[in-house]
């Protein structure tokens, strides 16, 4: 239970960063606090009470207390894309950089509101 | 056990409200670093190891190079 | 101002979606049916000890097929944004170079990184672990390497032949599969074993060393257009 409410409030966290900062980089330290607290929120939806981690090492552990396999392995992919969409978004950053010279979203034009 | 989580989600909600706070971009890196480690061991707590492996490996080492070197390549106040 | 109310109306729509899911899915009761079917199955179907794996590579393998494309989209996207960078000469950076003992560890090190990583994702189907986390284990070790010689660069186009041949591994199977042995792709066609060996579960531990092979090529990949781009300007891609 605790746990649902961590992970909301990471992402209620990311969402400040990314809306109120103006720092480019602290917008991606912000999508990546969201990620992360999705991926925390996916997980703790499969716990189940005492359950144990799903793999069969012996054989008196039982499919009936186990947790639910199925949010662990979608965080599994969805880690992965996160890290490589980060160094995707790293890059534009890096770029934007080069080419404004700051990293300041209210002087790079085209991205002020 | 159920202190520890209590402990460690504390930790980490601190943590990232100084990440998004820290004026120097490398202090605030580090602290999303950690961020991720603790998050890591909470999967572990919550008996998934293989998403607490990737966490650690992928979310806690190389995200945290990509954005030293991002940091590294543009400026490190926020002014 | 309207940043500030913009914030407030999406932590309205949190705190909302917060109550709505402790209805929802109360914590720690519950499994979702497609859960249990799994569990229950997974022994007979697919044979693999690690339900995490069964579910990533056997269930949904085609999930994990597009997955990789994603994470191949993304390097190509970052080494393309680097390469119209490298046009113009831009001003050379201070070389740092490290001391002995990094230089020196680092090589002591890095063949223990690459045995621990292939352990992890040889044995992805029997313990905790696997592809996508053994081949981060051995780009972070590539990454310790460029931290301990900066200047230096892996070759480019042996991690494009290591990542080809992994995709190609990948698909292949799942089209073998689909054309001659049954009707579906990825369709398991080795023998299953027995339960907890390490030739066992057919075609799933092929599968997750290749797509441990693709990940590490990748995030080296990746790793080395960022790093490059910031101490050895002007190197050849």
């Amino acid at each position: 239970m605790i746990y649902y409410i961590g992970a909301f409030l990471l992402i209620a966290i990311g969402l400040y960063a990314i809306i109120i900062k103006k720092n480019l980089i602290k917008i991606l330290i912000g999508l990546d606090l969201i990620a992360s607290g999705t991926n925390l929120l996916i997980v703790s939806i499969g716990y189940v009470k005492g359950g144990t981690a799903p793999i069969f090492s012996k054989g008196n552990i039982l499919a009936k207390m186990m947790v639910d396999p199925v949010p662990q392995a979608l965080t599994l992919t969805a880690i992965v894309i996160g890290a490589s969409e980060l160094a995707l978004a790293a890059a534009f950053v890096v770029i934007l950089y080069r080419h404004y010279g700051t990293l300041d979203i209210k002087k790079i034009r085209s991205l002020k509101w | 056990m159920i202190y520890a989580s209590w402990l460690l989600i504390i930790a980490m909600i601190v943590l990232a409200i100084l990440s998004i706070e820290f004026k120097d971009l490398i202090a605030a890196v580090v602290a999303m670093g950690a961020v991720s480690l603790i998050i890591s061991l909470l999967f572990l707590f919550l008996q998934a190891p293989d998403v607490a492996m990737a966490e650690a490996s992928i979310g806690a080492a190389l995200t945290m190079a990509i954005y030293i070197i991002v940091v590294r390549k543009t400026e490190r106040r926020e002014k | 101002m309207i940043r500030k109310i913009t914030y407030g109306i999406f932590l309205g729509i949190i705190v909302l979606s917060l109550i709505l899911f402790f209805a929802a899915f109360p914590f720690g009761k519950n499994k979702m049916a497609v859960g249990k079917y799994y569990l229950k199955n997974d022994i007979n179907q697919t044979g693999a000890a690690n339900v995490v794996t069964a579910v990533t590579l056997d269930y949904r393998g085609f999930d994990t097929l597009g997955e990789v494309t994603v994470l191949f989209a993304a390097a190509t996207g970052v080494a393309i944004l680097f390469y119209v960078l490298e046009e113009d000469k831009k001003k050379r950076e201070r070389q740092v170079y490290p001391n002995f003992v990094v230089r020196v560890g680092s090589r002591i090190i890095f063949p223990f990184i690459l045995l621990f990583g292939s352990y992890i994702f040889i044995h992805g189907h029997l313990t905790p672990g696997g592809g996508f986390q053994g081949g981060s284990i051995i780009a972070s070790g590539f990454l310790l390497l460029y931290l301990a010689y900066p200047g230096e660069r892996v070759n480019r186009s042996k991690l494009s032949v290591v990542e080809g041949i992994a995709g190609i591994t990948f698909a292949g199977l799942g089209l073998w599969g689909l054309f001659t042995q049954g009707n579906s792709f990825l369709f398991n066609f080795l023998p299953k074993g027995q339960l907890n060996m390490i030739f066992s579960a057919g075609i799933l531990p092929i599968i997750y060393i290749a797509i441990g092979f693709k990940v590490a090529s990748e995030f080296a990949g990746i790793v080395d257009d960022m790093m490059c781009e910031a101490v050895c300007s002007g190197g050849e891609k």
